[in-house]
């Protein structure tokens, strides 16, 4: 299994990026991961990383963009909960890149 | 069946999924992989709903702590089911009774029928897809 | 509706929940190790035969032969070969395996 190195620790990551370990996380190895998607956080995009995590310890699992964007849209608004806005704000797919820094694993349904 | 298929509005067909599930969760790895293929299969837009028979209703227990077994609580999950438009969750009364459960024990809402119902409401799928 | 089933009658319950969910009409394809079911003298025999007023119950010919059981096939049974179970499969809309 790699590791990365961030801020002294030395963190597992599976072939894809993916934390091998949730617990593992914290915000300067979301950072390093997003830095490593070359996306650079806003409070906009700390919103959606959050949203996912608090996501995952509700359910177990990673949403699916579909679940995704109807679930933010129900609790930030339609403004927030749709493809586009979640789009740009991680142009290389939503639920791939934000889970991937929010620490989780690759969500169930994304093919 | 055919012609009984509905269809959606892009042209695909609608067909009906029923997945049963008949394991208990943990000690085998059935129940997990068989929630999963559900979750996959809610982004076909298919008319799915799940049963629950036999040990398969020990999927639903509420109260599930596995942090002494160092395995991932999928209890929780059922309640994701929702969120992926998969609403229809039916358990086998006959099932549920003999292992002395009621509604109350489930982490979601179900619809507990009796055998000749859900006998009935298996004849009317397409596909059955067991785990 | 095909039903398939394929343990052991005495291992595990699945006959027992495959009987009690196939409706009139339906046809029970017994293989592998469920073929003991169709066979005389067992716990089973009375309650496959029971079910058989409303059900078409087939038994997988070259699996009881391989347990030596074929000479105890319960009156009513139809056995079947591979053939025959691909017909079953073809003629049934829906199948379900009672893993």
């Amino acid at each position: 299994m790699p590791t990365v190195e961030v801020a002294g620790k030395s963190i597992e990551v599976d072939e894809e990026g993916y934390l091998v370990n949730l617990s593992d996380w914290d915000e300067q190895v979301a950072d390093y991961l997003a830095k490593e998607e070359k996306v650079e956080m806003t409070q906009n995009h700390w919103e959606v990383v959050n949203f996912l995590r608090e996501y995952y310890s509700e359910y177990q699992i990673a949403p699916a963009i579909r679940v995704l964007t109807k679930a933010i849209a129900k609790k930030l608004g339609p403004d927030k909960g749709n493809n586009k806005y979640l789009y740009e704000l991680f142009p290389y797919g939503p639920a791939k890149q934000a889970c991937k820094i929010a620490g989780l694993p690759k969500p169930t349904g994304c093919i | 069946m055919t012609d009984e298929l509905e269809m959606e509005e892009g042209g695909g067909v609608v067909k009906k999924f029923m997945f049963l599930n008949r394991k208990a969760p943990y000690g085998t790895i059935y129940a997990l992989e068989g929630l999963e293929v559900v979750l996959i299969s809610a982004a076909f837009d298919q008319d799915v709903c799940m049963a629950f028979v036999d040990d398969g209703v020990y999927q639903l227990m509420k109260n599930v702590d596995t942090t002494g077994i160092d395995m991932k609580n999928f209890s929780k999950t059922y309640r994701a089911l929702e969120g992926y438009d998969i609403e229809k969750l039916y358990v086998e009364k006959e099932s549920m009774e003999a292992r002395g459960l009621t509604e109350d024990d489930f982490i979601v809402d179900v619809t507990v029928m009796s055998s000749a119902e859900l006998a009935a409401l298996m004849n009317e799928q397409d596909v059955v897809i067991s785990h | 509706m095909l039903h398939i089933v394929n343990k052991s009658p005495t291992e595990r319950n699945s006959l027992d929940s495959c009987l009690r969910l196939a409706t009139k009409g339906s046809a029970v394809l017994l293989i592998e190790d469920a073929v003991y079911a169709a066979t005389k003298g067992t716990a089973a025999a009375a309650k496959l035969q029971a079910a058989m007023a409303d059900l078409k119950v087939y038994a997988l010919a070259p699996d009881l032969n391989a347990r030596g059981v074929a000479g105890r096939v319960l009156e009513g049974v139809n056995l079947v070969d591979y053939g025959g179970f691909v017909d079953l499969v073809a003629e049934h809309n829906t199948c379900q395996s009672w893993l």
